[in-house]
């Protein structure tokens, strides 16, 4: 080793350590101040208060709930509320976005077009401006449940919510439950708020603009040689674009997923925005009853990561299946 | 070399070609795609039925019924779109709370702010002086929104509001973010271990993050942590959480640059006796930076949308200054039209930083051709 690079290196050794003394530092600083200031203003510290009946009550929940449940179980509804709206949100967006990829590399004007202004004029803006429009569009511009819009039999629209058919196990057998008109809403079916409503098509709408890119740009991404290859072999357009276009673009598709459908969990935090109880939501009340805000939002960012590892994990497993298959 | 004699010559060109126009390129005629098969004509007729179905209604109530003058009666009694709200609470939506009276320093910063990113556009104007300029612009943004100075009135930013701090948050977070995101790309592929696994530790924890979080975690930890006596105003708060998230976006960014970046070039620098800074500094930083230009400027776009969050801790930015003008019980509450008047701002301000990557990009590629 040269005297340079001895020198170099002990520089680099000198400065790694004062970096690290002074992030220590920091976050000692940091620490000292916060135990002096719960201390003074008299706030518990620990995870105690997760045991305690919640005391607050959660509009609409994936998981049973009732305002003497402990604050660990609201936690525990809100993600479970995080998780649907993701979950479905995601199924959705990659659907539509397979259907949008498709209009805009199409050769009709009309399609390609409209799927274009569609696009650009979606991801251009701000998701919480659209939230925010749609959440007022429907508590705002839908009538009440006396004039209910009535698009398709069964299902009825009213500034309350959406009302739905929804299969129901009832007496041993299946039945398709639908809204009736009671007394002063709709009863029975399947009945989802406005909130819920708004998060879901502001949500969907958001990241099918992402997806249909995604999945336009992994499709373009094949040679068009393929294309010719597949036709020269004489195999039918279906069966080209499943056996030989597919694979292929599903390689550049899904890295880019990946990211996509984290982004999705990460942007459902913007239910908070609409008043749907996600787990940002609930985290939100929890600190607000307690004042306990540090254990808060350790929980919060401890389950957000939590979240992106398994997701990325899950992604990245399936990503080394895909491209381990060489043709 | 070959002489040119006898039967060679005929080989060889001697006047160059003349230029060939490009081969037609093998696309339909606009109409022809239309009707070029069942699925494509279906869906033609679907969509020419569906708009059929819609423009008529879309065009009474924007402009045929729209209500363009007049004032809360006018937009009760129509039925069409109520811009006059637009035009008698624009301002509102616009500076925000800020003092009706000082408005014209609100205005003043959004003119000088969106002056120095128009003249930065070109990239002959990316000088040391456009730099100097950018730094001298957003600090006497500052103290003129601020004022106490100079005989202006001072306005705190608990009162400060609208589009002023909507670009005042972009252009902070980026200034801030930027050199901070080049420390953070370079420790994380430095071979010093500690440096490297503190900046993947911040990479990736505030990437993991929603933003929405960390606005709201920056909101109720950072008075906690800070010592008492200390306070720190709304707009700070949502200024450092939104750093972070801009110094961690961008780091990565630039690290795909860094990563492009073949080592020779440093070898080379170091064979002609650069210094480590030096080659960092003239070489190596200019070039990765270059190749992710477009990235980067895609960055900015997130970032400016995603100022529009900052309405959970309490600052009254664009979209938050627009929901409380339509809180005003006088009106009607006409949302589509407001959101739409703000969802038009940003789109002016973001599709025109894609278009500008894109051309970034083409030029890059044009470079490469070359």
């Amino acid at each position: 080793m040269s005297r340079s690079s001895r020198r170099y290196f002990a520089r680099s050794f000198v400065l790694q350590l004062v970096a690290l003394a002074a992030v220590i530092a920091l976050v000692i600083w940091l620490a000292t101040n916060a135990v002096h200031n719960l201390a003074s203003r008299g706030i518990a510290t620990g995870f105690d208060f997760l045991d305690r009946a919640a005391r607050f009550p959660i509009s609409e929940s994936l998981l049973p709930y009732t305002p003497s449940d402990s604050f660990a179980w609201a936690l525990a509804v809100g993600l479970g509320n995080t998780i649907l709206l993701s979950m479905l949100v995601a199924i959705l967006s990659t659907a539509f976005g397979v259907l949008l990829a498709q209009a805009r590399r199409s050769h009709n004007p009309l399609a390609s077009g409209l799927t274009a202004i569609f696009v650009e004029s979606v991801r251009n803006t701000p998701l919480i401006v659209q939230l925010l429009f749609f959440y007022s569009a429907l508590i705002f511009s839908l009538p009440g449940p006396h004039a209910a819009l009535n698009p398709a039999p069964g299902v009825f629209l009213t500034n309350r919510g959406l009302y739905l058919p929804w299969p129901m196990f009832d007496h041993g057998r299946w039945l398709l439950s639908s809204p009736i008109t009671g007394h002063f809403n709709f009863e029975g079916g399947l009945v989802l708020s406005p909130e819920f409503v708004a998060i879901v098509v502001g949500l969907t709408l958001y990241s099918t603009s992402y997806a249909a890119e995604i999945i336009r740009s992994g499709i373009e991404a094949v040679p068009l040689g393929q294309w010719e290859a597949a036709r020269a072999l004489g195999l039918p357009e279906r069966r080209l674009f499943r056996l030989v276009i597919m694979p292929q673009a599903l390689r550049v598709i899904v890295p880019p997923m990946t990211s996509q459908y984290i982004n999705i969990v990460k942007n459902s935090t913007l239910a908070l925005v609409v008043g749907y109880p996600d787990i940002s939501f609930v985290t939100a009340t929890t600190i607000n009853q307690t004042g306990q805000a540090i254990e808060g939002v350790a929980i919060l960012v401890l389950i957000f990561l939590v979240i992106n590892f398994a997701a990325s994990a899950v992604l990245n497993a399936f990503n080394r299946r895909l491209a381990s298959r060489v043709r | 070399m070959i002489a040119a004699t006898g039967p060679v010559e005929a080989f060889v060109q001697s006047a160059p070609l003349p230029p060939r126009p490009a081969p037609a390129a093998p696309r339909m005629a606009w109409h022809e795609g239309l009707f070029a098969g069942l699925a494509s004509s279906a869906a033609t007729v679907t969509i020419a039925l569906l708009l059929a179905m819609a423009a008529p209604h879309l065009l009474s109530w924007a402009v045929v019924n729209g209500i363009w003058h007049g004032g809360p009666a006018a937009c009760r009694a129509g039925e069409g779109a109520c811009w006059a709200f637009l035009t008698a609470k624009g301002p509102q939506i616009l500076f925000g709370i800020y003092p009706p009276g000082e408005r014209w320093r609100a205005i003043a910063v959004v003119v000088a702010l969106t002056a120095l990113a128009l003249w930065t556009l070109p990239p002959a104007h990316w000088t040391r002086r456009t730099l100097i300029a950018w730094i001298v612009g957003i600090l006497l943004s500052l103290l003129v929104m601020g004022g106490a100075w100079l005989g202006l009135e001072p306005v705190p930013t608990s009162a400060w509001g609208g589009l002023p701090i909507t670009l005042l948050l972009t252009v902070l977070s980026l200034a801030i973010g930027f050199p901070a995101a080049i420390m953070l790309a370079l420790c994380r592929r430095s071979p010093a271990p500690i440096l490297r696994w503190m900046s993947i530790g911040f990479i990736e924890i505030v990437r993991g993050l929603p933003l929405l979080s960390m606005l709201f975690i920056a909101a109720v930890l950072l008075p906690i942590m800070l010592p008492e006596g200390f306070t720190i105003d709304n707009f700070t708060r949502a200024l450092a959480a939104l750093c972070c998230y801009s110094a961690a976006y961008l780091a990565e960014v630039l690290r795909g640059g860094l990563q492009a970046i073949p080592p020779g070039q440093a070898e080379a620098a170091a064979a002609l006796g650069l210094q480590r800074w030096q080659t960092l500094r003239f070489i190596v930083l200019p070039q990765a930076i270059g190749k992710v230009l477009p990235a980067l400027t895609n960055t900015v776009v997130v970032i400016i949308k995603n100022t529009g969050l900052v309405l959970v801790v309490g600052l009254f930015d664009l979209l938050s200054s627009a929901r409380a003008a339509l809180t005003d019980p006088d009106w009607p509450a006409p949302f589509a039209e407001t959101f739409a008047f703000v969802a038009l701002i940003y789109f002016a301000i973001c599709f025109g930083i894609s278009r500008y990557s894109l051309f970034l990009e083409t030029r890059m590629n044009m470079g490469h051709r070359r």
